[in-house]
C-alpha cells in the first residue's frame, strides 16, 4: 500500500468514508427519521395516548389548521426567534471579538462567561423562577421595588424574561463560535489595515465583520433552528403562560399531545415544526451564498 | 484484507450504537421480576406517609417487594399518562380517579377490581362509601380509594385579621368588602399559586356551586349543550373577575406555582390574609409555618354563601380520596404483590396514625377516637364533618372531566383570571369541548 503513494490516498477515503458515517447515520435514522415517519403517520389518526390508535384521515389536520392557537404559537415562536437573534448576535460578536484577544485577563473572563452554558436549562429556569418571584424573589430580598415586578405573570414581561434567559444561556456558546471565527482571520489583514491608517473601529467593520460572514451564518442557523425547539426552559419557567403568551410551537405540541391527550393534532404540529425548521435552514444556506466553502480572502 | 478488517471495525463501532438504540425501548419500565412498581407524589409531609406504608409492607413481606418512585404533582399528571400509553406503567398507579380513570378503563389499561372487592368485602366496608364514586366507571370498580379525604377549605391567618381589626367573611359581599381593607394595609387579601392553574379552578368550583348549585357543573360533565352559558355560570365567572379586578389576589399570582409552596408561605408569613386551598394545606402550614398552627392562629372555614345563591352551604368540592389502580399490563406476579399491598399495606394502623398526625382525615371508617385524641382534633373534626355531612361532594373539575376537556378548562381559567377573556368567551370555549 505504501508503495503507491498518491493513488491509495485518493482511493482510501472513498472506501472508508461511508463507514465512518455509518454510526452517525444509524443514530440519525433511529432518532430522527423513524420518529418523523411515525409522527407523520400519527397525524392522520385520532389517539388519546392511552387507548387504541384509530385512523381518522384529515381530522387532526383540520382541527390544527382551523385552531386560532396555531397562528398564535407560530407568531410567538417567530418573535422568540427574531428577538433573541437580534439580542444575541451583536452581543455574541462583540464578546467573541473581545475574547479573541490574546491577553490573559480575557482568557480568565472567557471561562467566567462560559459558566451559563454548563448549566442545564431546567436548573436555569428554576433558578430564575425563584429569583423573579414577586413576593420572595430578588426584588423582595434586596428591597428594590423595581425588581419585584410580576415578571412571569404579565404577557409582555414574561416574553421579555424568556428572551433574556435564553440569551443569557446561549450567548456564551455563540461567543465561543465567534471567538474561533475571529482567531481564524489572518493577522496580515489587520497589519495591512494599520499601515493604511485604519483605527480599531474601522478595522472591526472593515475586516472583522466581513470576514465573519460564514460564522454569522453558522451561528444564526444554530440560533434560529434551535429556537424552534426551545422547550425545557420555557416549560419550566412559564409553562407557556401567562395564558398563552409564551406558548411556542414546541410547547403547544407538548401540551396538546401529553396534557390534553390529543396525539393526532400534536403530531400535525410536529410535522409543521419540522417543515418550518427545514425551510429556515435552507433559507439560511441560500443567504450564505451558493458556495459556502468559498474563500473570504479574495482580493485580500 | 485491509478492507474487510475495516468493515469489521465499522460494524463493531456501530454495534454499541444499535444496542443503545434498542435499549432505549424498555429498560426502565416495569416487567422486572420480583417486585411491583409504584409511583406517587412527592412533597412533605404526605410523601413520608406514602413511603412509610411501602417500607412497612416490604418489611412485613420479605418475599414480596414494592419499588417506589416519587414525582412532583404537575409533572406526574403528564408522566403517568405517557407511561400508561407507552405500556410502561408502574404496577400500582396512583391517581385522582374520575375522568382520567375513565380514560384508562375505557382503554383497558387498568385492572377491573370489582370481583376482587367482592371477595374482600370487609375491606370495602371499611372505607368511606363516598370515596367509591370516583373509582367507579360504568358500574365497575377500577381503583382502590386510599389516603385521605380532601375538601377545599378557606384558610385565614388570625394574626393578620387581628392586626387589620376585621372579622372573617360570612358571605361573598363580606369578602368583597374585606379586599380593599387588606389592600390598604399592604396585605394581599388572598394568596394564590396561579401558575398551577388548578389552584384558580377551586374558586370557580365553589362559586358555581354556591351560586347555581351542583346542577350547573353536573350538566357540563354530562355533556349538555351550552352548559357553561347557564346564567348562574356567567354570574359566577363575572363575580370571579370582579374579585380579580378589585386586586383580591396577591400581586403576581400568575407567576406563583403551588408545587413550590410559595402560596402557602404567603399565608403563614402574614403577607396574605386568606387562602382557598385543599385540606392537605393544614399539614403544610403546620410543618412550614412556624407557630401559626400551634398558636391557634390558622383559621379555617367553609366557603361562605353568595347572596341570592342556590347552593347548599354544606356542599363541598375537592378530592373524595386518592386512588390506586393496577396496570393491566403488569405481570401476574406483580399484580399479586399489588393486591396484597391493597389488602394488607394500604391505610394500616400506622399509616392512619400518620395521616391524622399531619392533620388529614383518612378515608377509613371508625377512626373517630383517633381523630378526637389528636392534637389537631378541631381541624380533623371540621374536615370529618364536611366530608360526612356534605349534601354534594363535587370532585375536582380537572379530575372529573376527560383529560382533553380538563386541559381546555385549565387553559381558559388562566385567561379568565388574567382578564384576557370575558365570561361569555370562557363559556363558549368550554361549551365547544364538553357539549360536543
Amino acid at each position: 500500500m505504501s508503495s503507491l503513494i498518491g493513488l491509495p490516498r485518493r482511493r482510501e477515503p472513498r472506501s472508508i468514508l461511508p463507514w465512518l458515517a455509518a454510526p452517525a447515520l444509524l443514530v440519525f435514522v433511529g432518532f430522527a427519521v423513524v420518529p418523523l415517519v411515525g409522527v407523520f403517520a400519527l397525524s392522520f389518526t385520532t389517539w388519546d395516548g392511552i387507548g387504541a390508535i384509530r385512523p381518522s384521515g384529515l381530522t387532526s389536520w383540520r382541527a390544527v389548521l382551523t385552531d386560532p392557537g396555531l397562528p398564535h404559537a407560530l407568531w410567538v415562536t417567530f418573535l422568540v426567534m427574531a428577538v433573541s437573534w437580534v439580542v444575541q448576535t451583536p452581543l455574541s460578536i462583540l464578546l467573541g471579538t473581545f475574547l479573541a484577544g490574546r491577553q490573559r485577563y480575557r482568557a480568565v473572563l472567557g471561562v467566567v462567561y462560559f459558566v451559563p452554558l454548563m448549566l442545564s436549562s431546567a436548573a436555569i429556569a428554576i433558578a430564575y423562577e425563584a429569583l423573579l418571584d414577586p413576593n420572595f424573589g430578588l426584588g423582595a430580598g434586596l428591597g428594590i421595588q423595581t425588581l419585584s415586578q410580576d415578571w412571569l405573570g404579565r404577557p409582555g414581561l414574561a416574553f421579555g424574561v424568556v428572551v433574556f434567559v435564553v440569551s443569557w444561556q446561549f450567548i456564551p456558546f455563540h461567543s465561543l463560535i465567534y471567538q474561533g471565527g475571529v482567531q481564524q482571520i489572518p493577522k496580515s489583514l489587520y497589519e495591512a489595515a494599520q499601515l493604511d491608517g485604519a483605527g480599531r473601529i474601522r478595522q472591526f467593520f472593515g475586516i472583522t465583520l466581513p470576514q465573519l460572514k460564514h460564522t454569522v451564518i453558522t451561528s444564526s442557523t444554530l440560533m434560529v433552528v434551535g429556537s424552534l425547539t426551545f422547550f425545557d426552559l420555557i416549560f419550566v419557567l412559564t409553562e407557556g403562560g401567562p395564558g398563552d403568551a409564551t406558548r411556542v410551537l414546541a410547547l403547544d405540541m407538548y401540551k396538546r399531545g401529553f396534557q390534553a391527550g390529543l396525539m393526532g393534532p400534536a403530531s400535525a404540529i410536529a410535522v409543521i415544526l419540522v417543515l418550518v425548521g427545514l425551510a429556515l435552514a435552507l433559507l439560511l444556506r441560500r443567504l450564505g451564498g451558493r458556495d459556502a466553502g468559498a474563500s473570504q480572502l479574495e482580493g485580500a | 484484507m485491509a478492507l474487510s478488517r475495516r468493515t469489521l471495525l465499522g460494524l463493531a463501532a456501530s454495534v454499541p450504537v444499535t444496542a443503545a438504540l434498542t435499549a432505549c425501548g424498555g429498560s426502565s419500565g416495569p416487567g422486572r421480576s420480583g417486585g411491583a412498581t409504584y409511583w406517587y407524589l412527592n412533597g412533605q409531609p404526605q410523601e413520608g406517609v406514602r413511603a412509610g406504608a411501602v417500607d412497612a409492607f416490604n418489611k412485613a413481606h420479605p418475599d414480596e417487594r414494592i419499588d417506589d418512585t416519587t414525582f412532583q404533582n404537575d409533572a406526574y399528571k403528564t408522566k403517568i399518562k405517557t407511561a400508561i400509553g407507552a405500556g410502561q406503567a408502574p404496577t400500582v398507579i396512583w391517581g385522582w380517579g374520575g375522568g382520567t380513570l375513565r380514560a384508562y378503563a375505557e382503554a383497558g389499561q387498568v385492572e377491573d377490581l370489582t370481583s376482587w372487592f367482592d371477595e374482600h368485602s370487609d375491606l370495602k366496608r371499611g372505607l368511606f362509601p363516598s370515596s367509591f364514586g370516583a373509582a367507579t366507571v360504568d358500574g365497575k370498580i377500577y381503583a382502590m380509594p386510599c389516603e385521605t379525604v380532601q375538601p377545599i377549605i378557606l384558610y385565614y391567618n388570625r394574626k393578620v385579621f387581628d392586626q387589620a381589626r376585621v372579622e372573617p367573611p360570612e358571605s361573598w359581599d363580606d369578602i368583597m368588602a374585606l379586599v380593599p381593607k387588606f389592600n390598604a394595609k399592604g396585605i394581599a387579601p388572598f394568596a394564590l399559586g396561579g401558575q398551577s392553574r388548578w389552584t384558580n379552578m377551586m374558586w370557580l368550583e365553589f362559586l358555581f356551586d354556591r351560586i347555581g348549585g351542583p346542577e350547573v357543573f353536573q350538566a357540563a360533565i354530562e355533556g349538555e349543550k351550552n352548559a357553561w352559558s347557564h346564567p348562574d355560570a356567567i354570574t359566577a365567572l363575572t363575580k370571579l373577575q370582579d374579585l380579580v379586578k378589585a386586586d383580591g389576589f396577591v400581586k403576581g399570582f400568575s407567576s406563583i406555582t403551588a408545587d413550590s409552596h410559595a402560596d402557602q408561605a404567603l399565608l403563614y408569613t402574614g403577607r396574605a390574609a386568606m387562602m382557598l386551598h385543599g385540606a392537605w394545606s393544614y399539614g403544610i402550614q403546620q410543618a412550614d409555618g412556624g407557630d401559626l398552627v400551634s398558636s391557634g392562629s390558622l383559621g379555617y372555614m367553609t366557603f361562605p354563601p353568595v347572596e341570592g345563591g342556590k347552593g347548599d352551604q354544606s356542599d363541598t368540592v375537592g378530592n373524595p380520596a386518592q386512588y390506586l389502580s393496577i396496570s393491566s399490563k403488569a405481570g401476574a406476579e406483580e399484580k399479586k404483590v399489588a393486591k396484597d399491598f391493597f389488602a394488607t399495606g394500604v391505610l394500616q394502623e400506622e399509616e392512619v396514625r400518620k395521616w391524622i398526625g399531619n392533620g388529614s382525615v383518612p378515608i377509613r371508617l371508625g377512626t373517630e377516637k383517633l381523630l378526637a385524641a389528636s392534637e389537631n382534633a378541631d381541624f380533623l373534626q371540621f374536615t370529618y364533618d364536611i366530608a360526612s355531612k356534605a349534601k354534594v361532594f363535587v370532585q375536582s373539575w380537572d379530575q372529573a372531566l376527560s383529560p382533553t376537556a380538563a386541559e381546555t378548562l385549565l387553559d381558559n381559567i388562566v385567561k379568565l383570571f388574567q382578564l384576557s377573556i370575558p365570561p361569555q368567551q370562557f363559556a363558549r370555549n368550554l361549551n365547544a369541548v364538553t357539549g360536543a
